[in-house]
């Protein structure tokens, strides 16, 4: 891998190599441009992924350097409900290791639809909320959705339906197994008349670029992949940028700030080197592109105060950390009389399309949401969690554990959630996380309409289960979201400085030389399904930025 | 040769090839192989053993089919004390002081059944009971190379197949 000097001037520096970074560094690298990946986890199993391991308890007490989520005891962040509250320590994680979140995400891969990009135009908007236009169609972005599915590898159904976006082209690989869980909701939409279809995953079903088919090992979602088959940005990107020879990508380096000039342009980085005593390292750059999610994205903004940016880096418009759409859930359990056995292949087998589309008159609220129907428990976590209905330890305890193995279906249900200013991520006051910087402080709570929403598709769940012909149901609580690995809309795009943060090509308003490219982005959340959306923004951000880059002036 | 002695599988420990747990302890796991070659422990001592041995067995009884005790769960626990769980040490070694004052200072196996069953009832909001609880459950169902689940016999109770390979159909209901 080419190295570079921290003082050497690179063309780009990129902040994570996630779903975004990962996009970003190989369209950069591959265009000829010097590139700097910089990751705040470590390696994982990065070129050697065979072995990555499949044991669940080392999997869930990872020594340091195998970690591949990042640990709020350490990440250290904290929640309130809203900014009258005190906040309390938090939960929230993400991906933190070469390929981020994507190296062990369940990796559902669906496009935004074409309304969810004009939803202030289409529909009007709320009082209180901040629903706007994107500024960008569907149809700009559809061909970056292409080029996304073909060279990342997503596996999936084709289908002509309104339930989904159009497609130029189809999915490169059929989709996976749909498993018990997909054909007992097969049962159901044909009692209830729904549209249910197998799930389109970054999980590939042929064997692609030298990658293997999905063997369906079952220790999935939080696992990384030894077979190549899941396209994390660590299988499908990374490794073509590395092999330019114009890109390094450089781990253990936590960026504390985007540093700047007098002029008001981005000069390059400062760094922890976690893995040399948290060393402060300068890394210069031409051009800054921040791909680090939808939570620390904004963090890192926040943090880089100067003389000329006193509230923070490209946050004229006040609105870096604003709009956060965490994501919401909520469904529903069931329990069959034979076996399921989804703890064999991936997470999701199936997904329920039915309430995708906005129906306000029907339903008394604007929105929709995707189901999903999984059943995936590894031995430790079901036994942990136990069986329902009996006690949490003695011989009651192992009958109804035994009775109920692989007999549980849930549906996961992946919900609209509108943006709203008071939602928000920004500095906690008191807290500092173990590298001594601010903690993530969320704030969060839904919007009325979105509560409503989660009780439809909880409601909606307990219906489809009995239909598919469960012999025990039971509801979720409505639990309003308070982190997780969706979150969007913090640094929102648009055309108005004032009403955004960046623009359409995701140039910061305020600064020239700094790309804004992650969950951040989204102007509104679509049906909290984001990565593949993320994946399309990159590539069509790539693009752009190739182009001018070119002609000599990123600033375009 | 104690009872206790006499009560303790002598335990091979062939199979604990576990990658993770001698890359990262190797000291404690070497350790810990010859103390349970001779039938003895790393962090318990016989007495303290035997407790939780005990407990253990009520957490996930012997029945018709394998318990805790079968499945060796009291090497997986004392293995884990010095390796990934060390910082549950002081949990189980203030517990088992507790437990002994409960029982004036009689081991918990010598009780009559019910008796155990309410002692450990009356504490099974303790932190100390739930770690033993979430240790023996984990000792169950983690992979026989972390020291339980002999012989797999905790996943074949659940029906669990670790060859990590499948092609569909997986379950009941996607069967063509």
């Amino acid at each position: 891998m080419k190295t570079f000097n921290p003082s050497e001037d690179v063309d780009f520096v990129v902040i994570g190599s996630g779903a975004a970074g990962g996009v970003m560094a190989k369209q950069l690298a591959l265009a000829g441009f010097s590139v700097v990946v910089l990751e705040q986890g470590g390696w994982g199993a990065y070129g050697h992924e065979q072995d990555y391991t499949k044991d669940e308890l080392s999997n869930r007490f990872p020594t340091e350097q195998d970690a591949l989520i990042s640990n709020p005891k350490k990440h250290r962040n904290t929640f309130r409900r809203n900014v009258n509250e005190k906040a309390v320590a938090g939960t929230h994680n993400y991906g933190c290791v070469v390929g981020g979140g994507t190296v062990t995400y369940g990796a559902s891969s669906w496009r935004h639809l074409p309304y969810e990009f004009d939803e202030a135009s289409r529909f009007g908007t709320m009082a209180g909320t901040g629903i706007a236009d994107w500024p960008l169609s569907y149809a700009e972005l559809e061909p970056y959705y292409t080029q996304a599915e073909w060279e990342i590898g997503i596996s999936g159904p084709n289908l002509k339906t309104p339930l989904i976006a159009p497609m130029s082209k189809p999915y490169p690989c059929p989709p996976l197994p749909l498993k018990s869980s997909g054909a007992l909701m097969m049962k159901a939409a044909a009692k209830l008349n729904l549209t249910v279809t197998p799930n389109v995953a970054a999980i590939i079903t042929e064997p692609m670029n030298g990658r293997s088919a999905c063997i369906n090992c079952g220790m999935c979602s939080g696992y990384g992949c030894q077979v190549k088959a899941r396209s994390s940005s660590a299988v499908a990107l990374l490794p073509f940028a590395v092999a330019t020879g114009n890109c390094e990508i450089r781990v253990n380096s936590y960026v504390r700030e985007i540093n700047v000039d007098a002029s008001g342009k981005a000069t390059g980085v400062t760094y922890f080197d976690k893995a040399d005593n948290n060393r402060e390292v300068f890394q210069k750059a031409k051009c800054v592109v921040l791909c680090a999610n939808g939570t620390e994205s904004p963090r890192l903004l926040l943090m880089s105060k100067s003389n000329r940016f006193p509230q923070g880096l490209a946050n004229s418009s006040g609105l870096v950390g604003k709009y956060l759409m965490a994501g919401n859930g909520g469904g529903a359990g069931g329990l069959f009389s034979d076996p399921l056995n989804e703890y064999k292949g991936c997470v999701t087998g199936a997904a329920v399309l039915s309430y995708v589309p906005n129906d306000v008159k029907g339903r008394g609220w604007y929105g929709g949401g995707r189901m999903t129907a999984r059943g995936q428990q590894s031995p430790m976590q079901y036994g942990l969690a136990g069986p329902r209905n009996a006690p949490s330890w003695g011989a009651g305890y192992k009958k109804a554990l035994i009775e109920q193995a692989n007999r549980k279906l849930t549906m996961v249900n992946f919900i609209s959630q509108l943006p709203l200013e008071t939602n928000t991520v920004d500095l906690d006051p008191d807290v500092k996380d173990a590298w001594g910087l601010p903690a993530l402080r969320i704030t969060s709570t839904s919007h009325e309409n979105d509560i409503k929403a989660i009780r439809f598709f909880i409601d909606k769940s307990v219906e489809i289960l009995k239909a598919a012909g469960a012999t025990e149901v039971w509801a979720d609580q409505v639990n309003d979201s308070r982190g997780g690995s969706h979150a969007r809309g913090t640094c929102r795009m648009g055309n108005d400085p004032k009403s955004s943060v960046a623009n359409k090509y995701h140039r910061a308003h305020d600064v020239p030389n700094l790309f804004i490219i992650d969950g951040s982005s989204f102007v509104t959340g679509g049906r909290n399904h984001p990565t593949m959306t993320i994946s399309a923004l990159a590539y069509r951000c790539a693009d752009h930025l190739v182009k001018a880059a070119k002609t000599g002036n990123v600033t375009i | 040769m104690s009872d206790s002695r006499r009560n303790f599988l002598l335990k091979s420990f062939s199979a604990s090839s576990a990658a993770w747990l001698t890359a990262n302890w190797p000291a404690q796991v070497a350790a810990a192989q010859k103390a349970q070659a001779l039938g003895a422990f790393t962090f318990f001592s016989r007495a303290q053993a035997a407790d939780v041995d005990a407990m253990a067995a009520q957490i996930y009884p012997t029945t018709d089919t394998p318990g805790a005790k079968e499945a060796q769960v009291i090497y997986f626990i004392d293995l884990a004390l010095v390796t990934f769980a060390q910082d549950k040490q002081e949990i189980y070694t203030q517990g088992l002081t507790d437990l002994a004052t409960k029982t004036g200072g009689k081991p918990l196996g010598s009780m009559p059944a019910a008796d155990q069953i309410a002692l450990l009832t009356s504490i099974e909001k303790t932190p100390f009971f739930r770690t033993v609880r979430d240790h023996t459950i984990m000792g169950m169902f983690s992979s026989p190379q972390h020291g339980g689940n002999f012989q797999k016999v905790g996943w074949k109770q659940i029906g669990f197949d670790d060859s990590l390979n499948f092609r569909a159909p997986f379950g009941a209901y996607d069967k063509a």
